[in-house]
């Protein structure tokens, strides 16, 4: 740029750009699809209703948001304090994962502007997504209360801080109990269709392993955001924040190096229980092997090799290698290995306006997340109310 | 922390869920509803003439069709049923002979789109119908997940009242006491609506009498723990386009099981929760009672150790005090003696 402005820092910076260009091409796609339908910016057919608006939005954005429940059940519940400063960056990206998980639904929906139905007038509590639908619903609402303290002390509102901070342990044991339920009815959802989704990943525990691999997700996306924050806001974190970063890496890195193991585990046992051994040896097989081998195996090992030598940047890099194992893992269940049995010209290819949908959500996301770390004491304490948790 | 109001409230939400359809299980079984209806397809019987397209077309108001209905070209490509389409025939090659088979809704006895709506938009009525009910659909599409026959379709480019469609088979005609639209116009009988009972019947007899004709299976009979449509055919069901792997559990066995955990997790994990919960500040009490008694003992054991200082100290101080005194004694009494001594020899120089 030949041109420098006076002011030092300038608000057109190359990522706010960016930003912006997404932004502006998101809401232009946001009016096509709620005045020409669903159908005019998806690929989505009558064989595959369900694509990455439901695949990587709702799946790995809830799973992805599981940072919130079990850093709070480690601290509040478990007692490891020297974890405390982790709590409020957890919960900040929970929360607003799960009110984007929510905003990205009403996408999906035909009849978007009827979501509270199952929830008030017609309940249909056979269904696993009645169950999603629920504890999403709540868990939202725990969610924003467990978030609002920060909001309240930015407002210096001392009593209504007060309340809400008062309630912290309640609403963790509703946190975890919520979150056992819903996190689990993700895979559950996928039970009733044992014709459709490939016997590798068709098993009667995908409820459990949902729920299990969701534990190392939020751990490691604490990590991994720790780390960026680290990077990139690091005049934004007070000297606690800073002291307590290496062993909130170092012990997260640990337990999610255990879970992992477990999970590890856990789907071999439901291959031996499927009895699926011989599809190991397709193309298939290979495809299941690279998610648990190279996603599951391998980062539980670079988590242990990094909780034994204190490596904290070996920790980061098994942090971005199982959330990609969760993702992949998600994308499997719900669109890779999901109607294996149709030809190649019936399956689904998501399209570029329902991709560009989906980057837009993320990207506000990320907006609103950077805002809020930026402007909330979340990543520091409000000097007013110093340890006040 | 009122922990026991709040135990009692969880204890009453899992009593809830714990109350739902969804945690039966156990000895249910379903054999559909008595007197229901069904309709028996007949593979060696129909000829591909789409006349049942047409008849459904017409019976349910749809759209004209792109290619008209007398058009048979159109059986040279496999086909599915569309949102303006609730039936279509496929056309199969069969060790070199062509066999048709029409598809729609099965109507299954417990079916999975009424098991996985989580507004409970589908409903299996008395008369063998499964039913949609478009007022209370959300538009979430699980139904076509979950529907192993793949038929819901949805009207995805209807932007604000979309609908999810499939066959209706005829209700409110059959509730008038008519037939299908399909069934009535099937020139060559390969249609008979009636009661699923005598439907299995007829395809026994058929089977019965002519084993070289048909392969010894109702289709639709087990099949997803049973539907309302029969199929019978000279040709294997796997070779006409219908899958043989789906085997015979209903639809909703497949997650009631898992489903009926909920209420134990609300049941059992604010007990261990907040069982957890005890333990650490148990811990932590007991680790700073420790802490303090440690403390204690240590500054005990400081202060004795100082007060036992201060007094070797203080005694070394006597002491040193004491040495001192003599050492200040013993020397004026030592320059008390040199001064007499020099005092005595003194005179005895001036003399």
């Amino acid at each position: 740029m030949s041109h420098h402005t006076t002011t030092p820092k300038s608000f057109w910076t190359p990522a706010n750009i960016i930003t912006a260009v997404i932004l502006v091409v998101g809401i232009a796609l946001t009016v096509k699809r709620f005045t020409m339908g669903i159908g005019s910016v998806t690929n989505l057919s009558d064989d595959n209703p369900w694509g990455i608006w439901i695949g990587f939005d709702l799946l790995c954005g809830v799973a992805l948001a599981a940072g919130g429940y079990t850093t709070s059940a480690a601290v509040y519940l478990f007692g490891m304090k020297k974890y405390h400063s982790a709590v409020r960056p957890a919960i900040t990206t929970a929360f607003l994962g799960y009110a984007f998980v929510v905003f990205a639904l009403l996408y999906d929906l035909g009849r978007y502007y009827r979501l509270p139905y199952p929830l008030t007038i017609y309940p249909g509590p056979t269904s696993f997504l009645f169950e999603v639908g629920l504890c999403v619903a709540l868990y939202l609402t725990v969610l924003a209360i467990e978030f609002s303290p920060a909001v309240w002390e930015a407002l210096r509102w001392k009593k209504i801080r007060h309340l809400a901070h008062s309630l912290t342990l309640l609403l963790t044991i509703f946190g975890v109990i919520l979150s056992t339920l819903h996190q689990s009815s993700l895979g559950g959802l996928y039970m009733i269709a044992p014709s459709k989704l490939h016997p590798l990943w068709y098993s009667p525990y995908l409820a459990l392993f949902f729920f299990v691999s969701s534990i190392p997700a939020g751990l490691s996306m604490v990590i991994f955001e720790g780390g960026l924050s680290h990077k990139f806001l690091h005049h934004k974190m007070d000297e606690a924040h800073i002291a307590q970063a290496p062993e909130v890496t170092l012990g997260f890195a640990k337990a999610a190096s255990v879970v992992l193991f477990a999970y590890f585990n856990l789907k071999w046992i439901g291959v031996a229980l499927g009895n699926s051994w011989s599809h190991l040896f397709t193309g298939w097989g290979a495809w299941f092997l690279v998610e648990v081998i190279g996603f599951v195996l391998v980062p539980c090992l670079m988590y242990a090799m990094a909780a034994r030598e204190k490596n904290g940047k070996l920790a980061f890099w098994a942090s971005i290698v199982t959330v990609a194992g969760i993702v992949l893992n998600r994308l499997n269940v719900s669109l890779v290995a999901f109607n294996w049995q149709l030809p190649a010209e019936a399956r689904y290819i998501p399209s570029l306006e329902e991709i560009m949908i989906t980057v837009f959500i993320v990207t506000l996301e990320i907006t609103v997340l950077r805002f809020c770390l930026s402007k909330l004491p979340i990543l520091h304490e409000h000097p007013e109310f110093k340890g006040a948790h | 922390m009122k922990r026991r109001k709040f135990i009692g409230l969880l204890a009453g939400a899992g009593a809830c869920l714990a109350a739902s359809p969804a945690a039966a299980g156990g000895t249910h079984h379903f054999e559909g509803y008595p007197d229901s209806h069904g309709v028996l397809f007949d593979s060696t019987k129909c000829i591909g003439c789409r006349k049942c397209e047409a008849a459904c077309n017409k019976v349910n108001e749809m759209p004209a069709q792109p290619v008209p209905f007398d058009d048979l070209t159109v059986l040279e490509s496999k086909r599915r049923t569309h949102h303006d389409t609730f039936t279509v025939v496929n056309k199969y090659d069969v060790d070199g002979k062509p066999v048709f088979r029409k598809i729609q809704c099965n109507h299954c006895l417990e079916p999975a789109c009424a098991s996985a709506c989580f507004v409970g938009a589908f409903v299996k009525d008395k008369t063998g119908a499964v039913s949609y009910d478009a007022k209370k659909c959300v538009g979430c599409r699980y139904c076509m997940v979950a529907c192993p026959f793949e038929i819901p379709t949805y009207e995805y480019h209807d932007p604000v009242t979309p609908r999810v469609r499939k066959c209706t088979m005829c209700q409110s005609r059959i509730e008038e006491g008519r037939l299908p639209g399909c069934v009535e116009d099937c020139p060559k009988g390969a249609l008979i609506f009636g009661k699923r009972e005598d439907l299995l019947d007829i395809a026994r007899e058929r089977i019965r009498k002519h084993p070289d004709m048909y392969i010894d299976h109702i289709y639709g009979e087990r099949e997803m723990g049973g539907t309302s449509w029969l199929y019978i055919s000279g040709a294997s069901f796997e070779s006409i386009g219908m899958r043989e792997d789906l085997g015979v559990t209903p639809a909703p066995d497949l997650t009631s099981g898992a489903l009926s955990v909920v209420p134990a997790v609300v049941g059992l994990w604010p007990m261990f929760l907040t069982g957890a919960y005890a333990l650490t500040k148990r811990k932590e009490k007991i680790f700073e009672e420790e802490q303090a008694h440690a403390v204690k003992d240590a500054v005990a054991e400081a202060e004795a150790k100082a007060s036992k200082k201060l007094k070797t100290a203080m005694d070394k101080a006597e002491r040193d005090k004491q040495a001192a005194i003599d050492r200040e004694v013993k020397k004026a009494l030592k320059d008390a003696e040199a001064a007499r001594k020099k005092a005595e020899s003194a005179p005895a120089d001036e003399q």
